[in-house]
């Protein structure tokens, strides 16, 4: 059962990721890391940005 | 010279199997080999699909573990102690190290679209076998190669372009071809994947509403993610498939409703002229509003729909009814004309090997991975996954009985318009099918008709429909149809959406070398300019399509496969030359084959199919002598006044799909003499473009 349940919470993190629903999480992660001393944008302005990059460019085949 | 020379390091090979994986590797061998033979040899009543899963899943697995790992080691030799661009780069935006399982998600996700589906259900017309064949050889050897190739190449290269790399290493003749040719295959795609909606929207009140309503959805779903819960994207996605489910349902009380079915029936022509209207405004709307919120529905629904669908046909095994060889090898095929060699290898591109998917090796992906060694997994095993998509395409088409997928897909040029005389036409070539079935069976997909739907959509989910039915429930085979039509539509028309703003965008970076004003992409005069040019272009040739008596796919779809493999063949080209110029230093050049003898054979199947349909008597084959016999009739006086209109814009239609193939024809020869000179001068010493790959860092990850 427990590992049953590790698997779910894997398999969870993973649907987070391939969706981008985790997207702003990383973001921060990678924010403070790199830019600790720059205030990060905030989770609407974090996706405003990041749709228009997005869509910018081929990302979807035949 | 030394193998080993000038090669600094040679990674630990992982071709060399142990006893247990090449026992392993024998026994798998034999079960392909095995359903092979059963699917080949089989001269009975059908043979079951699971044969057909068996060959595939066998087949894929060895190409992995043997000629993937064989390419992998000795031709690329990967390195796993050598940073990747997303570790050098790290920027939190493009350059991300991902987790290989979720850059897996995120590349199939990228790569798969409604090709694999179309291609095989048309070239369904030569029997199972043909298309079957040409998708498992065609993707070992060819297409998971191709991406895997190109993906190790962008990946040494900093993630540069398909586009980059041709110039960098082939000069700025290649990359012009190669920019020039994306542009393009974007346009007849665009056009030939509207024409396939528009085929299974006609006079469907029940599909026209659910797929309209799926514009309204996306648009909730696009305001809820940017105003009510930003970036929350499971759960708006999770709303929007169930408001999709739910319009699937709706759709069937619209078609129910007398005055409400009237507003959503619509013939071809009316529903061509709607797309054009709906890609304009999907090309100048903000991103948030359409094209985003579509893209993550359409995604959801793909794979979940493609899971499903390897689900029901492993559980039900239905059996295959279409012959394995049909008389229309010859070239006299209903939906396309042309004969075996070259058309099967020109209708199925995607699944087998797809020059798009280049786009995807390069710029995206390479930009992510985290760990070289990982290519394979992702560049072989994703595009082994996207065949299997395309066999299950298979599966469900040639599962129908083989005269109902004939008077699905034929046009009314080939079988007349009239039900009982296509019927007849039909049961003719050998295939029995009678009005009575046609019509029990279109009232049992909540349709009034499924003559001449041709496109590939309906056969497929009338296909799909009978699966799904038989595995989860047969109740409600018509909301079956509808889903499976829903779900084709949806993702087609994110792709065109998605497809027509990246060509305007494609469209003002050229532009604005010339005028730079149109080049901004906030000048909304430029932004309305150059969408509508995009939209111009493409929507001429679905319109055009959608009046044309043979069923505008006969001339389409063959355009859009040689575009489709003329980039494989660029990308195949670029690939080559970089396996030459870093064989030749290691004394490995002759592994260019694994490259190169694709290349010649996608050559071989371009150029052959262009000149056929450039140059065949065949009046449904040539575009020339279908050109000069209208010609002829309308000088002779032979057409009514209103047929000589008509005659004179197919004329011109023949004219212009004639000069794109032509155009096709020349570029794939500028590329492919560009790059056998390229490498002469490289082979035989003499100066030339020199390898641009990045320098040698070491990677400073645990995880090595």
């Amino acid at each position: 059962m427990a590992r049953l349940w590790k698997f779910a919470g894997r398999f969870w993190r993973w649907l987070r990721a391939i969706s981008g629903d985790d997207a702003y999480e990383r973001y921060l992660a990678h924010h403070h890391h790199h830019h600790p001393d720059v205030p990060p944008l905030d989770r609407g302005g974090f996706f405003r940005r990041e749709q228009e990059r997005r869509w910018g460019k081929i990302n979807r085949c035949c | 010279m030394n193998p080993a020379a000038g090669n600094r390091v040679c990674p630990p090979s992982r071709f060399s199997a142990g006893w247990v994986s090449v026992t392993l590797g024998g026994i798998v061998a034999l079960l392909a080999a095995g359903a092979l033979g059963a699917i080949a040899l089989h001269r009975g009543e059908s043979v079951s699909s699971l044969w057909f899963i068996i060959a595939a899943v066998c087949l894929y697995a060895l190409g992995y573990r043997f000629y993937g790992a064989f390419v992998a080691a000795k031709v690329l030799s990967l390195d796993p102690t050598r940073a990747t661009p997303a570790e050098r780069f790290d920027d939190g935006r493009d350059f991300v190290p991902t987790n290989k399982w979720v850059l897996f998600g995120h590349h199939f996700a990228a790569i798969a679209g409604p090709g694999p589906l179309i291609g095989p259900t048309l070239a369904a017309q030569f029997g199972y076998l043909p298309g079957t064949l040409w998708i498992l050889i065609g993707a070992v050897l060819g297409g998971c190669v191709q991406d895997f190739v190109i993906l190790f190449c962008s990946i040494r290269r900093n993630g540069r372009s398909l586009g980059q790399m041709a110039r960098d290493e082939l000069g700025p003749l290649g990359g012009a071809a190669a920019l020039i040719g994306v542009m393009m295959i974007m346009i007849i795609l665009i056009a030939v994947l509207g024409l396939v909606v528009v085929n299974a929207m006609k006079h469907s009140p029940w599909g026209t509403s659910t797929v309209a309503a799926t514009i309204p959805i996306a648009m909730l779903i696009g305001l809820y993610m940017r105003y009510l819960r930003p970036g929350r994207v499971l759960e708006a996605t999770a709303i929007g498939v169930a408001l999709l489910l739910l319009s699937v349902w709706g759709g069937g009380v619209v078609d129910q409703h007398p005055t409400l079915r009237a507003w959503f029936d619509y013939d071809g022509p009316a529903l061509a002229l709607m797309i054009i209207v709906y890609g304009f405004a999907a090309a100048v709307l903000p991103v948030w509003l359409l094209i985003a919120p579509r893209d993550y529905l359409s995604t959801f629904m793909k794979i979940g729909t493609i899971l499903a669908l390897a689900c029901a046909i492993i559980v039900l095994q239905p059996a295959v009814k279409m012959p394995a060889v049909s008389q229309f090898i010859d070239g006299t095929g209903p939906i396309f004309g042309g004969k075996l060699f070259p058309f099967v290898f020109i209708t199925i591109a995607c699944g087998a090997i797809s020059g798009f998917h280049a786009l995807i090796s390069s710029g995206t992906t390479p930009k992510m991975i985290v760990n070289e060694r990982d290519a394979r997994f992702i560049g072989y095993g994703a595009m082994a996954m996207e065949s299997f998509v395309a066999i299950m395409a298979m599966i469900a088409a040639t599962v129908l009985e083989p005269g109902v997928y004939f008077a699905i897909n034929s046009p009314p040029g080939v079988v007349g318009g009239d039900a009982a005389q296509a019927v007849a036409v039909i049961s003719g070539w050998g295939f029995p099918v009678t009005v009575d079935q046609m019509q029990a069976l279109a009232r049992e997909m909540g349709e009034r008709t499924l003559f001449a739907r041709t496109g590939g959509a309906p056969s497929l989910a009338v296909g799909m429909a009978s699966i799904f039915g038989n595995t989860f429930g047969g109740a409600a085979l018509a909301v079956w149809y509808h889903f499976a039509i829903m779900f084709e539509a949806l993702f087609i028309l994110t792709t065109l959406s998605a497809g027509t703003r990246v060509a305007r965008f494609m469209l003002q970076d050229m532009l604005g070398n010339v005028v730079p004003a149109l080049g901004r992409t906030s000048w909304y005069p430029g932004v309305f300019l150059c969408s509508g040019a995009v939209v111009a272009a493409w929507g001429y040739f679905l319109y055009a399509g959608t009046r044309d008596p043979l069923g505008g796919i006969n001339s389409l779809w063959p355009l859009f496969g040689i575009a489709n493999q003329m980039l494989a063949a660029i990308a195949l080209c670029v690939a080559t030359t970089i396996l030459i110029k870093s064989g030749v230093r290691t004394g490995r050049a002759h592994y260019a084959a694994i490259t190169g003898l694709p290349l010649a054979w996608l050559v071989v199947v371009t150029t052959a199919a262009a000149w056929d349909k450039l140059f065949s008597p065949e009046l449904r084959v040539g575009f020339l002598a279908h050109a000069r016999d209208l010609g002829g009739k309308l000088a002779a006086g032979m057409l009514p006044p209103d047929g000589a209109a008509e005659a004179s814009r197919l004329i011109f239609n023949d004219y212009l799909d004639a000069a794109l193939a032509v155009f096709f024809l020349a570029v794939t020869w500028v590329l492919v003499i560009e790059t056998a000179r390229t490498c002469q001068a490289v082979l035989s010493g003499r100066v030339h473009a020199p390898i641009n790959e990045a320098p040698y860092i070491p990677t400073r990850l645990a995880e090595v």
